[in-house]
């Protein structure tokens, strides 16, 4: 399974997770590193972690390995950056979640409410003449939905992009995110070193 | 400590005092006015009153390098507060340690393109280590200690401290010692290395045939004078300092070689290119240095110990990361380097040097820019401070300059910003009162910011200005005569005012020289005279800096002088 695909920018997109201060700019400082660059966002998802004052961040960015890599090692200098790791390459979990409004007549909205089904999304929210459903999942599941309902008219989407999180370790001894059996690949480029604090 | 009750003006020169500041460079406006408003309160603090913005930030640079103390420049809002972004940008390249202080619109005014209102936390976000707009009196103290230590901790740099003018009125509770409590999870200072990254370096070391170290920045940040010089003793290797790393190791020593790289010395890159072992310390591989990556030393393994890890593998890929403090580090490593000889490899050297005279000053009747240098290296005994802009001035003072005294040596390197020797000269002789300093300019770079003489005559810093007028942008023309096919453009300055009657004009000493048998004479009287001075030095119109490797390349295409 890869979790890798090509963007807009015929770059293969990159999965970066940040742990960050909870603080006014920190956003901007980040975008920053990447606007440097002329990278494109593809997508970007925040939220409050599990520690008190600090957020968790998930970008999907498109530019050469090596680079994303060098910008990923920029953001760790980042004061405010507390950790922050390029995960394209481990054994990742990701989901994303998508609002998808659909127009739907009193004649197709059974045939989109079978789709749904077959789907497992929610309806959430049903109109005269459209109906709202929600899906999660991986971004080819969304992409599927969405261009499976394009025959009866899409009005709106709306996707919170991808959130990611290392799998945890299959057996004892073994990190999180790693393949069971397989050699990870390594960047020769930016190979942090067990101990290396990071941020200076 | 009780805690106090006090103006936020009040607390910022509270918490500037506490972090042992005893001179501020800067130039008030409207929305700092609350807080100059409190300075006579502080007669601790020396208020050095610039003329632009861009010197305040320059000077408390040259300040900063030359002390290892942070340096503070204040302004206020608006074209206050952008007039020092070129000096942030260069602190930032070059890892100088500013604090820079603002003045910002009050509260209810931002966001709403009020008078002299910029968004400069916005406007620094790529130039500075870090910033903050403070929006609580309450938080000015914690903020001002938490800028200190980053802007001084870990890779130094530039950070600037932005206050609404209101919020230099209102009253809160200043506590030393509560506020000096700094919790930044993320900001994680290494000093001594991890055991293995040292192991393998001192095993890259012990096994090299022909090693050299190159000497960054990193060695004077980090005073690392003693244990430079001791690895290089021990394990006989030879030292290449890189532009900035001038003067981290003394010139005069036989194991001495000179800095490399685009206009640096042929026998410094042959060095390097023929070694079989880099140990850059503190250095980050810049590209004036580097070239093509590809054809840089290519069969030299390479140590890279940087307090950055960002700096690691950036342009080349290193066998040997040690990521740690120079001066900590440097003391891991050399108990366990083998003290040993590499006399043929450094016979070797000598004979490079010997083969490429990248020194000798072309046999001419005309002053030119070199003669100059050498006359003041001769002169001063190598021992003064020299400050730099950028170009073909700044490429001669590095060559032929010949330093003895560790630290001394403060250019505009990464940035290369034109201008900066002029008010950085002034920073670096309030630091060092007893030293000679010279400020070493081009014709170009001095007119940027000449108005700091009148800072230099307000507050009676007697440095000297050598002026290396040549009425051109001296490397613009070389670059035009060499990769432009000779089309000359916006070149030459036909406008230059005389400068000897400028220098009269501020009551300044204003000295001429036309011909090499004047030079000796005119430095000294320079030296001697209690003041100021300017030194027109009249050279040759047009000359090229020579070793030259062109942008991109590497030592085979290296253009030696043709002489």
């Amino acid at each position: 399974m890869s979790n890798s695909t090509n963007g807009a920018s015929g770059f293969m997109q990159r999965t970066i997770i940040a742990l960050v201060q909870d603080r006014p700019g920190v956003l901007a400082r980040i975008s920053g590193l990447f606007r440097r660059r002329g990278f494109n966002i593809a997508s970007l998802a925040v939220g409050r972690s599990e520690r008190p004052g600090l957020s968790r961040m998930t970008f999907v960015v498109e530019g050469p390995a090596h680079v994303v890599q060098h910008v990923a090692a920029q953001l760790d200098r980042l004061v405010e950056v507390v950790e922050v790791q390029d995960i394209t390459e481990k054994n990742i979990v990701w989901r994303e979640l998508a609002l998808i409004k659909v127009e739907a007549s009193p004649h197709t909205r059974s045939e989109i409410l079978e789709l749904a089904g077959i789907f497992r999304v929610n309806v959430v929210d049903i109109g005269a003449n459209s109906l709202t459903m929600e899906i999660t999942g991986g971004r080819s599941k969304i992409n599927s939905l969405i261009e499976l309902l394009r025959k009866f008219g899409v009005k709106e989407v709306i996707r919170t992009g991808r959130v990611a999180t290392l799998r945890g370790a299959l057996s004892e001894g073994q990190e999180d995110g790693a393949f069971d059996g397989l050699q990870d690949e390594v960047s020769h480029y930016y190979t942090p070193t067990a101990g290396d604090s990071g941020s200076v | 400590m009780v805690a106090k009750k006090l103006t936020g003006g009040q607390i910022v020169c509270e918490a500037l005092l506490n972090e042992g500041v005893d001179v501020i460079f800067g130039l008030p406006g409207g929305a700092i006015l609350p807080f100059y408003g409190e300075l006579s309160k502080y007669p601790k603090l020396r208020h050095v009153l610039v003329r632009h913005e861009q010197g305040a930030a320059h000077a408390a640079d040259g300040y900063a390098r030359s002390t290892g103390k942070v340096g503070v420049a204040c302004a206020t809002s608006g074209p206050g507060a952008t007039n020092l972004i070129t000096g942030l940008a260069t602190a930032m390249m070059d890892s100088a340690p500013i604090v820079a202080i603002t003045g910002q619109v009050g509260r209810a005014a931002i966001g709403t393109d009020a008078f002299q209102e910029t968004d400069i936390t916005g406007a620094t976000l790529p130039v500075t280590k870090h910033n903050y707009l403070v929006m609580r009196a309450q938080d000015i103290g914690p903020t001002i200690h938490e800028a200190f230590h980053i802007a001084r901790t870990g890779r130094p740099g530039p950070v600037l401290i932005d206050i609404p003018k209101d919020v230099f009125q209102e009253v809160a509770e200043y506590d030393f010692a509560r506020d000096r409590i700094i919790n930044l999870p993320g900001y994680n200072v290494r000093t001594t290395a991890i055991e293995s990254q040292v192991e393998k370096a001192i095993e890259l070391i012990n096994e090299a045939e022909r090693p050299a170290i190159l000497a960054g920045h990193g060695v004077l940040i980090s005073q690392a004078f003693d244990e430079l010089r001791e690895l290089a003793e021990k394990a006989e290797i030879p030292v290449v300092t890189t532009l900035l790393g001038i003067s981290s190791f003394p010139e005069d020593h036989p194991l001495f070689v000179g800095f490399p790289g685009m206009h640096g010395l042929a026998y410094a890159s042959l060095t390097l290119d023929e070694s079989d072992l880099i140990v850059a310390i503190g250095s980050r591989f810049d590209d004036r240095i580097v070239g093509d990556p590809r054809r840089f030393a290519p069969n030299a393994k390479k140590i890279q110990i940087d307090i950055d890890p960002a700096e690691i593998n950036k342009t080349l890929v290193a066998d040997a990361p040690v990521i740690g403090d120079v001066k900590a580090v440097l003391r891991q490593i050399n108990p366990k380097v083998k003290s040993t000889k590499h006399t043929a490899w450094v016979q070797r050297v000598e004979h490079l040097k010997a083969e490429h005279p990248s020194l000798k000053i072309r046999e001419t009747d005309e002053l030119l820019g070199q003669h100059v240098v050498r006359a003041l290296s001769d002169v001063t005994k190598g021992d003064a401070i020299i400050c730099t802009g950028v170009g073909q001035h700044q490429m001669w003072a590095a060559q032929h300059y010949k330093f003895t005294h560790a630290n001394s040596w403060f250019s505009s390197g990464g940035l290369g910003t034109m201008g900066y020797e002029v008010p950085s000269a002034l920073g670096a002789q309030i630091g060092n009162p007893d030293r000679l300093v010279w400020s070493i300019c081009g014709d170009g770079g001095f007119q940027m910011t000449l108005m700091e003489l009148a800072t230099a005559v307000e507050n009676k810093l007697p440095v000297k200005y050598a002026i290396l007028n040549n009425n051109h942008l001296g490397m613009i023309t070389q670059w035009q005569g060499l990769f432009y096919d000779g089309d000359y453009q916006a070149e030459t300055y036909s406008g230059n005012p005389d400068f000897v009657k400028l220098a009269e004009a501020y009551g300044i000493k204003g000295i001429r020289v036309t011909r090499q048998d004047q030079l000796e004479a005119a430095i000294r009287e320079a030296n001697e005279h209690p003041g100021p001075v300017i030194v027109d030095f009249v050279i040759e119109k047009v000359d090229n800096v020579y070793p030259m490797i062109p942008a991109g390349q590497s030592v085979n295409e290296l253009i030696e002088d043709p002489l």
